[in-house]
């Protein structure tokens, strides 16, 4: 099992979107390199939850909060500049996102806003987070062809390196394979599983198999709130509460 | 029978409703066509070297218009120098920064509403305020702000449609990566909004170079057979000069009238294709 010392702490943290609670009084440890696997039915507030880590809350109209979230004893919503913050808290989404530029300009976006300039400091950048994010040997005869042209799963292999090359030390999926064949899905669990060494990792999933295949410990939200949190092995087999069990049997959402 | 078989005959409605599009469109081109065709019928005999180059002679009768053409390109120019900075950060400001309250929601109908008032009305504003009250006098710069106030709702409506076109994802991703807002908008957003911004560019270019009421009281010389020295003079414009050859001056030819609708046509033309392809290069460049 991981060392369990807690990368970010969140206590007590509620969100409201104007008049809906979308995550009620919340408090989870996230412990410093494991895979949280966060699951839960539509409107459960699991989304929220990840989105609560990196302040992305913040981009919708009306968003509300209380509580804390303390990132290596930092509360991320008073201390931290919100670019600084999001730096070391990576984010790779639902859908993969080309930008419309070169493979190798999409990789080097966030470090060249950061003001790294030196080319061969970029290309060093390019060339390990293709390979940290197992892309580097289908795309390296073709780095300054358009990002856009990847296949999806390619594609969001480049998201991920993307998300790497700014040096974060948490990286947030939301739902990262819900659009991908089996094939890239295997491939983006088989990074996530490697990067267990160097970051902390909290993976959204509708998929249970999924965090069941990857994540070290496992939450259940449903309605905003946290149902219950443990193991992902003991989640699995021996859930504590009846909710939880309806879940992962199929029973709904 | 007959009337029964009619009715329910999809392949006859597929018929007739394809002719009455059909014949929309014939209606909408031939007019542009037919325009197009006299123009340059009655006026291509008075294109010649000497008419594009020198100047007007004999109350305008002869010579050329070569005073008019820079008159119009200055005022162009000055036109873009103050509406299109002004245009674009206001629409980026109202569709990136400002609140979604009933103050934005406000500001922006009033600038579509804008686009709607009558150009005599500028024209008089242009008056009173850049003419008179900052004594400007009649010149050039009096001109070009009343012309650029006129095109910026042009500019900011098209400007705010193309930044709503790129994708909310683009400012997700960069944001996601700790750039700031601002660097999102410069690197993320405005590069793929660009095509569109250079549509609003070609809009107001063609209207500020084509428009006689507002630079009526504000830039327009009657007569004026030298060249303007500085922004402070006032200036020829093709379509006033237009205005007051076939209104106002009696035996002007035909073909002089037409040869100079004729050039005013062509130089919006011109930069309208230029813009044309200059967004063509970068759609090309930027895809997604």
């Amino acid at each position: 099992m991981v060392k369990k010392k807690p990368k970010i702490k969140m206590e007590n943290f509620s969100v409201w979107f104007d008049q809906i609670h979308a995550l009620k009084a919340v408090s989870i440890d996230v412990f410093e390199h494991e895979i949280l696997g966060a699951i839960g039915p539509s409107n459960s507030g699991k989304t929220t939850f990840l989105r609560s880590l990196n302040r992305f809350n913040d981009l919708t109209t009306d968003f509300r909060c209380q509580g804390k979230v303390v990132l290596d004893g930092w509360d991320i919503y008073k201390d931290i500049p919100i670019g600084n913050l999001r730096k070391r808290v990576g984010m790779v989404f639902a859908l993969p996102v080309a930008l419309p530029l070169s493979i190798f300009e999409n990789v080097v976006y966030g470090p060249r806003r950061h003001g790294v300039s030196d080319k061969n400091r970029l290309a060093e950048i390019v060339e390990q987070t293709l390979k940290e994010s197992y892309l580097w040997d289908e795309v390296k005869d073709r780095l300054h062809t358009s990002g856009m042209k990847l296949s999806g799963g390619q594609q969001q292999r480049l998201c991920l390196a993307r998300t790497l090359a700014v040096e974060p030390d948490i990286i947030l999926y939301d739902e990262p394979c819900s659009g991908l064949d089996p094939i890239s899905t295997a491939k983006i669990e088989e990074a996530m599983i490697r990067f267990k060494k160097k970051y902390t990792q909290i993976l959204v999933t509708n998929n249970t198999k999924q965090a069941a295949r990857v994540s070290d410990r496992t939450a259940f939200f449903l309605m905003g709130d946290l149902i219950e949190l443990d193991e992902t092995g003991k989640i699995f087999t021996f859930p504590q509460d009846k909710r939880t069990n309806d879940y992962i049997s199929g029973r709904f959402g | 029978m007959i009337r029964e078989t009619f009715k329910h005959n999809p392949y006859r409605t597929e018929k007739i409703a394809h002719a009455l599009l059909f014949s929309a469109t014939v209606l909408v081109v031939l007019p542009v066509i037919f325009i197009l065709w006299v123009i340059i019928q009655k006026g291509w005999s008075a294109l010649s070297w000497e008419f594009l180059t020198a100047m007007p002679r004999n109350g305008m009768r002869e010579g050329g218009i070569f005073p008019a053409i820079v008159g119009t390109v200055y005022l162009v120019v000055g036109t873009l120098i103050f509406s299109l900075p002004l245009g674009v950060f206001a629409a980026i400001y109202l569709t990136e920064y400002a609140k979604d309250n009933m103050l934005t929601r406000l500001v922006k109908l009033a600038i579509i509403n804008l686009a709607g008032v009558p150009s005599v009305v500028y024209g008089l504003f242009g008056l009173g305020i850049f003419v008179m009250f900052l004594k400007f006098g009649s010149s050039i710069l009096a001109g070009s702000l009343t012309l650029a106030i006129m095109v910026l709702p042009i500019i900011i409506t098209t400007t705010r449609e193309a930044l709503d076109s790129v994708p909310q994802s683009f400012r997700e991703v960069s944001l996601s990566l700790g750039v700031s807002k601002w660097q999102t908008i410069r690197y993320a957003v405005l590069p793929h909004a660009l095509p569109g911004i250079l549509t609003g560019v070609i809009l107001a270019v063609s209207r500020a170079a084509g428009e006689t009421a507002p630079i009526l009281f504000t830039v327009a010389a009657f007569y004026l057979p030298h060249l303007p020295e500085s922004i402070f003079d006032q200036a020829m414009a093709l379509p006033y000069h237009l205005y007051v050859m076939s209104t106002q001056v009696p035996n002007v030819e035909v073909s002089v009238r037409y040869g100079t609708a004729l050039v005013l046509l062509i130089m919006v033309l011109s930069m309208n294709i230029l813009a044309m392809v200059v967004r063509a290069r970068f759609r090309k460049r930027k895809k997604w």
